[in-house]
């Protein structure tokens, strides 16, 4: 399945599901990234890793590992 | 009854997400002066005063740590969540960032639950209205059945009207419940699980739907906060089960999309966003080239190469040279002439100038050098750039067995250690958080630049800057090693995770600035008049005297016996000179302290014939790595919550400090010899 960290730059995806779990997962959730969202991915930093997305109109943070346990719509 | 409750304090808390405003707020609220920064987690507990009005009324309010949700998992999650739960405000001010509706407007959705008269302070219109977006306030109002204020924290606007709604919410005295936001389905289970609590009647249930919420998404600590047996649980389980068969999703996700849904559903309806497609505001042209992939790195190296030329080339070496020639010439000159014309003892003359002026007065000269630095570290952290290092460095700092997150306070490290060690309380686990604390005092403090700066006028004039790199990067060095073994042996752990939201950059407030600059120059101030002074009047008296209480030359005085017994151990680094020994130790006070002691015990130039220069590198290497002041080891203490730990600290920083500089004068000696050959 398409995850958010096979988006490429500028390229926008619809979330379907999330992996993860705990403390971790909770924390995306919360951070607005639940089923339906849009997101945007906006930027790689300087060695690949973490990435910055858009989502619910602001920038966000995160790991490609983490990125990998998004799963998008197809 | 009137009377009475209008004469009880109003205690009123202040949620919402980081870096909404929240302190701006509460500085606005109490005239107080808290610390500001643009990066999440600046407010790390809770702070409360009291609300100037002019209603009369006695309002107490508590500033909490910014969060996103009351999720029981970060420590300022934790915190804000046992405040609200247990201290039962009376009203809420829940404080919305209008830039970034939704994602706040999604704690709102939580705090509305409490069951606790609450207000939203909607915050930074004024910006959004830059970006050329609105919102219908009054719509919002009505579809979120919550009072609005519209403010602007940062020019104090809408903040009056905000204190007489807290007070006018207080008086009515009833919680008037929020529209409900979940679908038919889900209310119903969570109305099925209010009744099954009603049924058990083990609690008060003033907070029936928080409750009935918390226990459908699983929550563990309110499950575990009630001890219900097993009965009861099948009880509740019964009918949170029923949505398993029709949904296929996990309960603490339906909760979360469920608010979610409502939000976008109502915004949809009161925001109009003018911004063409593609428009970039400030920031995210800003952002173009301070995060681009390859300008990033090279573009955070010039940062910090500009915040050091800064500080320590022209412009920091003006500031000195005027402070010295202020603080030795014209007030020292001045009090000895005025020492002279009284007559006053040749005692009395010793101890002001020799004392107090060379001690103190050395490092006040430094001052507007190190204020200089501070100005700079706060810009960087009111802009919101902090948040970028922090992104750009999340990989680097994996490799040591930290997050990006880390990264914040090492950098506030270079300011002072105290603040620094603080910040930690923003790592989301134990062992990043230990490890951090570990590494950090290696990031040489601006306590520290008075030592710099008086070894490199006598000993390293012609490539100062050079030498003052050299340590910063080494204590940098030392820090990465530190971490590797650290992360290899006693703290080995998984990555915490790296979900970081990066605010929108601000230009800093001179307010903000001058806060953050007043905070450091206070200390500095009353370091210089308590620990400073104490320290160099009570050097020059024990270098004065000898133990039958004779004034004596230094060599001969109880000082030098004091040093001398401490000072072989200093002998393999090459500065067994019982002097340097005794300003090391006072150098536990306050790092300032060793200068200010180097000043009394070395009068005039001396220092200069007492060290060689590899020996002077060798101390500087010493007085970087060793253990930092009391104020930074009470806060070590405090953040480590352990003995065990802070002794750890302490003894691992001496040792390294007297290891590496050993290393340094031993190694050079043996070059020299060669060279020599």
């Amino acid at each position: 399945m398409k995850t958010l960290d096979d988006l490429k730059l500028g390229q926008t995806g619809v979330v379907a599901r999330l992996g993860s779990s705990g403390a971790l997962r909770r924390r995306i959730i919360d951070m607005g990234i639940t089923p339906g969202a849009t997101v945007k991915k906006l930027k790689t930093a300087p060695f690949g890793d973490p990435i910055v997305i858009i989502v619910r109109g602001y920038e966000l943070s995160l790991r490609v590992s983490e990125a990998k346990e998004i799963f998008l719509e197809e | 009854m009137e009377n009475i409750s209008k004469n009880k304090t109003i205690n009123v808390v202040l949620a919402g997400n980081p870096n909404c405003g929240k302190t701006t707020l509460f500085n606005q609220l109490t005239g107080s002066k808290q610390y500001v920064g643009n990066w999440p987690g600046v407010t790390v507990e809770k702070k409360s005063g009291k609300v100037r009005n002019s209603l009369g009324r006695d309002i107490e309010v508590v500033d909490l740590p910014g969060i996103y949700s009351l999720s029981p998992y970060t420590p300022e999650e934790i915190v804000t969540r046992n405040c609200l739960l247990n201290d039962d405000p009376d009203v809420i001010i829940d404080i919305v960032d209008a830039t970034n509706l939704e994602r706040n407007l999604y704690l709102t959705t939580q705090l509305a639950e409490l069951a606790r008269p609450i207000v939203i302070a909607l915050n930074m219109c004024d910006l959004l209205e830059k970006n050329g977006d609105k919102i219908d306030v009054a719509s919002l109002e009505k579809q979120l059945s919550v009072p609005i204020i519209p403010i602007s924290a940062s020019k104090n606007t809408g903040v009056d009207k905000l204190v007489e709604k807290v007070v006018e919410l207080y008086d009515k005295g009833k919680y008037v419940p929020v529209k409900n936001i979940y679908s038919y389905e889900v209310d119903r289970i969570l109305r099925e699980i209010e009744n099954a609590l009603e049924d058990i009647k083990q609690h008060s249930y003033h907070r029936k739907r928080w409750t009935a919420v918390k226990l459908f998404e699983g929550d563990t600590v309110t499950w575990n906060h009630y001890n219900f047996t097993d009965e009861q649980k099948e009880h509740i389980n019964l009918h949170i089960d029923e949505i398993h068969t029709s949904k296929n999703v996990d309960r603490e996700m339906i909760i979360a999309d469920e608010r979610y849904k409502y939000i976008c559903s109502i915004t949809e309806k009161v925001v109009t966003r003018k911004r063409p497609a593609g428009f970039l505001s400030v920031s995210d042209k800003i952002d173009k080239v301070v995060t681009n992939r390859f300008f990033a790195l090279p573009f955070f190296l010039l940062v910090m190469l500009m915040v050091f030329a800064i500080t320590f080339g022209a412009p920091g070496n003006l500031l000195r040279d005027g402070a010295t020639y202020l603080i030795t010439d014209v007030l020292g000159g001045g009090l000895s002439s005025l020492l002279t014309y009284f007559n006053a003892s040749a005692w009395a003359q010793s101890l002001v100038i020799d004392g107090i002026i060379a001690g103190v007065g050395s490092v006040i000269s430094f001052l507007p050098q190190i204020m200089l630095l501070f100005i700079l570290l706060s810009l960087l952290e009111d802009s919101g750039y902090m948040s970028r290092a922090a992104f750009i460095m999340d990989k680097l700092l994996r490799y040591i067995g930290l997050s990006g997150r880390a990264f914040v306070p090492m950098l506030m490290g270079f300011g002072c250690t105290v603040p620094a060690v603080l910040a930690t309380r923003t790592l989301e686990n134990q062992k990043d958080k230990r490890l951090t604390i570990l590494i950090t005092p290696f990031m040489s403090c601006s306590a520290k630049m008075p030592v710099y700066l008086l070894f490199i006028s006598y000993f390293f004039a012609d490539y100062g800057p050079l030498v003052i790199f050299g340590i910063y990067v080494l204590g940098m060095v030392v820090a990465v090693l530190s971490a590797l073994l650290f992360k290899s042996t006693i703290l080995k752990g998984k990555n915490a995770p790296f979900v970081m939201e990066l605010p929108p950059y601000r230009m800093p407030s001179p307010k903000s600035l001058w806060l953050h600059v007043w905070d450091r120059l206070k200390d500095f101030l009353v370091r210089a008049g308590t620990v400073l002074l104490g320290a160099s009047i009570l050097i020059w008296f024990l270098q004065s005297f000898d133990f039958s209480m004779q004034m004596v030359s230094p060599d001969e005085s109880m000082l030098a016996s004091i040093g001398k017994f401490i000072a072989p151990v200093f002998a393999i680094c090459g500065f067994g000179d019982w002097r340097a020994s005794v300003s090391l130790v006072t150098g536990i006070a306050a790092k300032e302290s060793v200068a200010s002691t180097l000043a009394v015990l070395y009068p005039g130039a001396s220092i200069a014939d007492a060290f060689s220069p590899l020996a002077a590198f060798s101390f500087l290497v010493f007085v970087l790595l060793y253990t930092p002041c009391i104020a930074a080891l009470s806060a070590i203490h405090k953040e480590m919550g352990s003995l065990k730990w802070t002794a750890v600290t302490v003894v691992y920083q001496i040792f390294v400090a007297w290891f590496a500089s050993a290393l340094v004068f031993q190694f050079g000696t043996l070059i020299n010899n060669l060279g020599m050959m």
